[in-house]
């Protein structure tokens, strides 16, 4: 399989991503958006992780194309830790609002 | 057509197909259960690429911890197809204009890159549990004991924030 695939593939999901969080207004949705274009980043990290497991370099490093991969590891670490803080926060402005309506969101005060 | 690219064609048009059915959704338990469907198809992915480790943390974290969190705050907020924000539909249009030239933007610049380089499918021992554990406590073994700290700070915020007063 080519490399331009994985990464047509990793873009339409990043851009479908994008226009999700420019048309909803629900900010449930919108933080799934974002969990989406994360994901498309790291489908692309494993992909070119594995195009360098066939490069030359990696027959003299064994752990050559498994950094992309530690380093997926460590998004859906920080993912993880901000999901927690994030859906900790809506709840706070659903308490406070009523509504996850980000339109309401518009001002700093009052 | 080999069985790779048929399951590499299979899995994109469920993952893309599940993406834009997510985005469409007008109620908000749907879009939870869509984007899980789009998880379990990049985890597929994963395992086509024979990156085990990650396909399985992939169903783990995301699937099984995350998107579980999600339901239960829409639940908790009781919110349904009736409490969907009211819609602008000239906002709406522009949005979709815009992703649309940025898609367009990246995928002509893709199409003249230079060329091609094959994707080891199916075989190779990058992504086993093996080599990634002992990649990842010899490297990065600071990295992931930072890690820990980020946790216990993210528990300890959303403690804070979530505290009723």
């Amino acid at each position: 399989m080519d490399i331009k695939a994985y990464i047509a593939l990793a873009l339409t999901l990043f851009t479908i991503g994008v226009i999700g969080v420019l048309v909803r207004r629900n900010a449930i949705i919108i933080f799934m958006c974002v969990e989406l274009m994360l994901n498309a980043v790291n489908l692309l990290l494993v992909g070119f992780s594995k195009m360098h497991a066939i490069s030359p370099a990696a027959k003299a490093l064994p752990t050559y194309a498994s950094d992309a991969q530690i380093f997926v590891f460590f998004i859906m670490v920080v993912a993880a830790a901000e999901v927690s803080v994030g859906l900790a926060i809506i709840v706070m402005m659903y308490r406070n609002t009523h509504s996850v309506d980000v339109n309401f969101l518009n001002r700093l005060k009052n | 057509m080999s069985i790779t690219t048929l399951a590499f064609i299979l899995l994109s048009v469920m993952a893309i197909g599940s993406a834009v059915m997510m985005i469409i959704s007008k109620s908000p338990v749907h879009s939870v259960l869509w984007l899980i469907v789009v998880f379990f198809a990049i985890s597929g992915h994963y395992v086509l690429l024979n990156a085990q480790f990650l396909a399985i943390v992939n169903i783990i974290v995301y699937a099984g911890a995350i998107m579980v969190l999600f339901l239960f705050v829409v639940m908790l907020m009781n919110l349904n197809a009736e409490t969907e924000p009211i819609k602008n539909y000239r906002l709406q249009l522009i949005g979709i204009v815009s992703g649309g030239s940025l898609l367009l933007v990246l995928l002509s610049a893709l199409m003249r890159a230079g060329q091609q380089q094959l994707v080891e499918m199916k075989v190779g021992d990058a992504g086993l549990i093996n080599v990634l554990g002992k990649t990842l406590f010899t490297n990065y073994v600071l990295p992931f004991e930072i890690s820990s700290v980020l946790f216990l700070s993210a528990m300890i915020g959303a403690v804070v924030i979530g505290k009723k007063d």
